[in-house]
């Protein structure tokens, strides 16, 4: 399967980390089954969606809707910015078509200040997820500031939760996709 | 009462018609991954389109389209030479992007259609779903909406008008222009309809100003099709036309085989491929599956189930024309060749007997 990890920030650093180490668990549990692939908007130069179909953009704002419309499972990694997410990453959605997520397996991390934003991928991220058709993995993990040290994720619960999330997500996927192919054969064309 | 438009002529007294529409997609047929050439595609075209007249179906339309795997950029060229080859099926533009054209230009091509096909001739006016157009031709896409319904009134005005005085913000102002040539139509115009393609705001547009409404479908269940067909309905009769006075025509997805299974298994993979390089997402295998209902809108399967599903949209719309596309996506001749007979042998004579009033 296409898995695709996305940080969703084009500030700070604090997601990239966090998601680069979701990659990282990915790769190590899952690296040789499935074609892994990491990006971060921070070193995108994304165009703001003026509603056309996604084929018709270009560079950076092409490449990288194409990699999510040819994903089967993506992680989205996001900042808190006002009580939602950033509008790098919300641009993003409204870049894609109504149902891009259709048949893909999403999960979400959160980098926060402040535990008081808990249940803010709960309320903001999950509703435009659902909308898209995603298949939403129930659980996300959120980490604090206080989890960081420099460019590292310091409190190692984290990366416990990490591992957790990953393994989550590749069951819900794996059982969609075999489930679904049993129900296309079954089609009989 | 507001005057009616330049209606197509459709006699329900025959019965609901029924046509066939090409986008001039250009793909690979996916069972075998070859294309034909540009050449080909344009020349089977028109022979589908005498094919089509001689098994009796009534209309035949080709949609505009300029970005890559389609030919029918001067799709009015084709309908001429169509119009050449054929005698008495009708024929429409089906979209023409009125948007990215000159309105008079438009209007004297289809008039021109007119008079060589003896008054055969509509336009379906659209916006395009695909916006690689704009740049091609120099127009700037935050003026997509602006462009179309500023073109469009255009278009009808010079339709309805010999002589336009006209000034607007997208084109220049118009003079005591003197639009020639005339179609050979007692009104001396043509009929138009305004594309609808699901969008609620602009089928209600469509009824505002009475034009007839051509809406197209892809998936899903025909119930949800009918929410814009009933505004349509309900804004023009509040606008002050009559209910005797609109058209409605509705189109998509249409592949049959006297083996139910087979029509499924044969037309899918285009489909879905197609849509994948055109729209840059496939058609769900689930949702064509349910295809197998009569309450999906998409008419795939034996004829029996498509005499079916036609009927049941027809008690649903209420409308008047029916338009089939079955070339998708690289369908081979021979296919489109079987379906077309199929059609003037058991669909078309059982669409008209049920319909007929």
């Amino acid at each position: 399967m296409n898995i695709l990890v996305l940080s969703g920030s084009n500030v700070g650093n604090k997601t990239a980390i966090a998601s680069k180490s979701v990659f990282d668990a990915i790769k190590n549990r899952y690296g040789a089954e499935h074609n892994i692939q990491f990006i971060d908007l921070k070193e995108k130069e994304m165009q703001f969606s003026d509603g056309r179909n996604y084929l018709d953009y270009t560079g950076d704002t092409k490449e990288v809707t194409q990699q999510i419309m040819d994903a089967d499972i993506l992680f989205f990694g996001t900042p808190i910015f006002q009580a939602s997410i950033p509008a790098s990453l919300k641009n993003l959605f409204d870049l894609l078509p109504q149902n891009a997520l259709r048949n893909k397996t999403s999960s979400i991390l959160t980098t926060a200040g402040s535990n008081m934003h808990f249940l803010v991928p709960e309320q903001q991220l999950k509703p435009i997820l659902g909308y898209m058709k995603a298949n939403v993995v129930p659980n996300y993990v959120y980490i604090l500031d206080t989890d960081f040290d420099k460019d590292t994720i310091y409190n190692d619960d984290i990366h416990f939760r990490i591992q957790k999330l990953v393994e989550d997500t590749l069951i819900l996927a794996r059982a969609y996709k075999e489930i679904q192919r049993q129900e296309e054969e079954a089609y009989g064309f | 009462m507001e005057q009616s438009r330049i209606l197509p002529e459709i006699d329900q007294s025959k019965g609901m018609e029924f046509g066939l529409y090409t986008l001039g997609d250009h793909l690979p047929n996916p069972h075998t991954g070859k294309r034909i050439s540009a050449q080909q595609r344009i020349k089977e075209i028109i022979e589908t389109a005498v094919l089509a007249e001689e098994a009796g179906l009534d209309t035949f339309q080709i949609g505009e389209s300029h970005q890559d795997s389609f030919i029918s950029q001067a799709h009015m060229i084709i309908l001429s030479a169509i119009a050449q080859a054929t005698d008495s099926i009708k024929l429409s533009s089906g979209a023409t992007i009125i948007s990215t054209s000159d309105p008079v230009r438009v209007f004297e091509d289809a008039a021109t259609i007119d008079l060589i096909s003896n008054g055969r001739i509509k336009i379906v006016a659209g916006r395009a779903s695909r916006i690689g157009l704009f740049d091609l031709l120099g127009y700037d896409l935050n003026d997509y909406e602006g462009l179309f319904e500023e073109k469009f009134d255009l278009l009808l005005k010079i339709n309805e008008n010999e002589i336009v005085n006209w000034s607007g913000e997208y084109r220049p102002s118009l003079k005591n222009a003197h639009i020639i040539p005339r179609p050979d139509h007692p009104k001396g115009g043509l009929p138009i309809w305004r594309a609808v393609g699901g969008s609620y705001a602009s089928a209600q547009k469509a009824g505002r100003i009475g034009v007839p409404m051509y809406q197209a479908h892809l998936g899903g269940p025909a119930s949800e099709f009918k929410k814009p067909i009933d505004l349509y309905k309900e804004t023009a009769s509040a606008a002050g036309y009559q209910q005797n006075d609109l058209r409605i025509a509705t189109a998509g997805f249409f592949f049959t085989d006297e083996n139910k299974m087979d029509a499924f298994r044969a037309y899918y993979p285009h489909v879905n491929e197609g849509m994948k390089r055109t729209n840059g997402q496939g058609f769900p295998k689930q949702a064509f599956a349910h295809g197998q209902d009569y309450r999906s809108v998409i008419n795939v399967g034996d004829p029996e189930l498509i005499i079916e599903k036609i009927l049941y949209q027809h008690e649903l719309f209420g409308h008047h024309r029916y338009i089939a596309q079955l070339d998708f996506g690289g369908v081979p001749m021979e296919d489109i060749k079987r379906n077309i007979h199929i059609i003037g042998e058991k669909i078309l004579p059982a669409i008209k007997k049920y319909t007929k009033k």
